[in-house]
């Protein structure tokens, strides 16, 4: 299976602090790949660093044979690239419907593809014409995820989708996220659940001070308890 | 699924309507104590007029402001060769302009507006290339960037027009007041008022039914998350930036009619009441700006008849009050 998205090397530097010390992995086509790690390991600094949000100092990205660890960000987005941030970043002035027009960058929002969508989140019908601001945490999580879909997507970095949500909100998210996978996206996502990791991720990275520690299949290092423990300081029994 | 599905309704917006109130309230208040109800109508009317021409020449801030956290100190140059450039069209038309008749008059006052705006956008293109790309994100440099641009642009109207104030005449269709019973409305007043309500009706317009709108609202809210859309947001700042100095140009055409008068320092000395303006609604917020001015407008008016002493200090003080009941202004839009 080839790589959609490729990094070589890549460093990332913030002000005078070293955040990734040459990272080198390849997501591959209609895979998911979990990135793991404890906190401050560099996770989310590589989807932003991927995004163009914060600019590689050195190494190469690659997105489906193209370069990107120079260009824009609004231009990476324009590849087909989908962000979901941590922080969700819905527009909370914007209604439910202008956040997804706004991320319906081609034209008209698609009704088919709503629908699509819809069907996972149904809240999202409802509050259609409603402030986003007034949406609970769990909605806004889904109008995020929602933006980043609305139109088809080569890539879909998802930044810790599960983070405060509680625990119902987090099963039904999960069968939403595989659907979207079923349906052949290319998902990079960032999770702390190792719950969720293991129900979504094909193959899975752990990053630890800024590189990558462990590279392999989601579903060995679920077995492993010992390798989990060793990596992450927790064992998926109790890190749920 | 189901319990992403059953989230309940949403709790009902609560509609902050208290800063729109503001407005009608102080005017209520200042009734009784002005007495005379003719006073009071035409300190109202001023103040509404003096309040939209604040609210054009600030509105274009806010959204700089908001949008891109840029401190525009220069603003006050578009407002000042806004109004030189009307000169250009007015001076030499002075018969049309003091022609008894209002469509002749409008004839030269439209294109001598159109043109102050053209022009003040454009040296809007020449700033935001030329002083403010370099220092984005630096606060300390674009203050010193674009005061010193202000400067620069003074200095430029000194040597190209001279230092002498030139007379600015009304025409003579909006010289007057419509009499009604003993109050006296001014006509240039009203037509001020109008243009002002003209131009937030379209700016609101813009920002809510139309995709550029979207993106600028967005923009304020979360100009990274707007880019990781794919959306080059510093084009469509470059876009508010020219808007916003063309209004500032409009906004200056007008004041110098009303004081009927044009000198360099005239944008130099209105930028401090334009960033209160901008302060006391919320950076970002064209509806705050919009209320912020006409309540400016109102300290002034009010006050200066009440206690011509405090005019002085007038506006320092409302900003002051209102800052210290909404510390981000009437309607925080950023969370700056």
């Amino acid at each position: 299976m080839t790589d959609l998205l490729s990094l070589a090397g890549v460093h990332t530097h913030v002000g005078r602090y070293h955040i990734l010390q040459g990272i080198d992995f390849g997501v591959a086509e209609g895979q998911t790949t979990m990135l793991l790690g404890r906190n401050g390991a560099g996770k989310t600094s590589t989807l932003r660093t991927i995004m163009g949000l914060w600019q590689a100092s050195a190494g190469q990205i690659s997105l489906d044979g193209q370069r990107i660890e120079r260009s824009a960000t609004p231009d990476i987005a324009r590849l087909g690239v989908g962000y979901v941030p941590e922080s969700m970043a819905v527009f909370s002035d914007l209604s439910v419907k202008e956040n997804l027009v706004l991320a319906a960058r081609d034209g008209p929002l698609d009704d088919a593809r709503l629908d699509w969508i819809f069907g996972f989140f149904p809240a999202l019908r409802r509050f259609w014409l409603s402030r986003a601001g007034a949406l609970s945490g769990g909605q806004k999580q889904m109008l995020s995820i929602a933006r980043a879909i609305v139109e088809p997507r080569k890539l879909l970095l998802i930044d810790e989708p599960t983070k405060g949500l509680a625990p119902a909100i987090v099963v039904a998210l999960i069968e939403c996220l595989a659907e979207i996978k079923r349906r052949g996206a290319t998902i990079l996502m960032v999770e702390q659940n190792f719950h969720a990791a293991q129900e979504l991720g094909d193959t899975v990275l752990v990053m630890d001070n800024g590189k990558i520690v462990h590279r392999g299949e989601m579903a060995l290092l679920a077995l492993d308890v010992a390798l989990q423990e060793r990596l992450l300081g927790l064992s998926l029994e109790t890190h749920q | 699924m189901t319990e992403l599905a059953a989230a309940g309704a949403l709790p009902k917006p609560k509609r902050d309507i208290l800063p729109v109130l503001l407005p009608v309230i102080l005017a209520l208040a200042m009734a009784p104590l002005i007495g005379s109800g003719s006073s009071w109508v035409t300190l109202t009317v001023a103040s509404l007029a003096m309040g939209m021409m604040i609210f054009i020449m600030a509105s274009g801030l806010t959204l700089v402001f908001g949008l891109m956290d840029v401190l525009n100190f220069g603003h006050g140059a578009f407002i000042a060769v806004g109004a030189y450039v009307a000169t250009l069209v007015l001076l030499p038309l002075a018969p049309y302009v003091q022609a008894d008749s209002l469509l002749t008059n409008l004839a030269v006052l439209a294109p001598a507006a159109l043109l102050s705006m053209a022009v003040s956008g454009a040296l809007g293109l020449v700033v935001e290339r030329v002083l403010i790309l370099p220092v984005y994100g630096q606060h300390l440099k674009q203050i010193l960037m674009t005061t010193g641009g202000l400067i620069v642009a003074e200095q430029a109207l000194y040597a190209l027009w001279g230092p002498q104030i030139i007379p600015l005449p009304l025409p003579t269709s909006l010289r007057g007041s419509f009499i009604i019973g003993d109050i006296a409305i001014a006509k240039y007043r009203l037509l001020a008022m109008l243009v002002g309500l003209v131009v937030f009706a379209g700016i609101q317009l813009v920002l809510n039914r139309t995709k550029i709108g979207l993106l600028i609202r967005a923009g304020v809210e979360n100009r990274e998350m707007v880019e990781a859309l794919g959306y080059r947001i510093r084009r469509l700042f470059l876009g508010v930036f020219m808007v916003g100095s063309g209004l500032a140009g409009l906004g200056g055409v007008m004041w110098a009619l009303y004081r009927e008068q044009v000198h360099a320092s005239m944008g130099n000395d209105l930028t401090v009441l334009v960033f209160i303006v901008v302060i006391i609604g919320g950076l970002g917020s064209i509806g705050g700006c919009f209320i912020g001015a006409l309540l400016v407008a109102m300290v002034a008016n009010y006050g200066g008849f009440l206690v011509p002493k405090l005019a002085l200090v007038s506006n320092i003080l409302l900003m002051v009050a209102i800052l210290m009941w909404r510390p981000r202004g009437l309607y925080a839009v950023t969370s700056r």
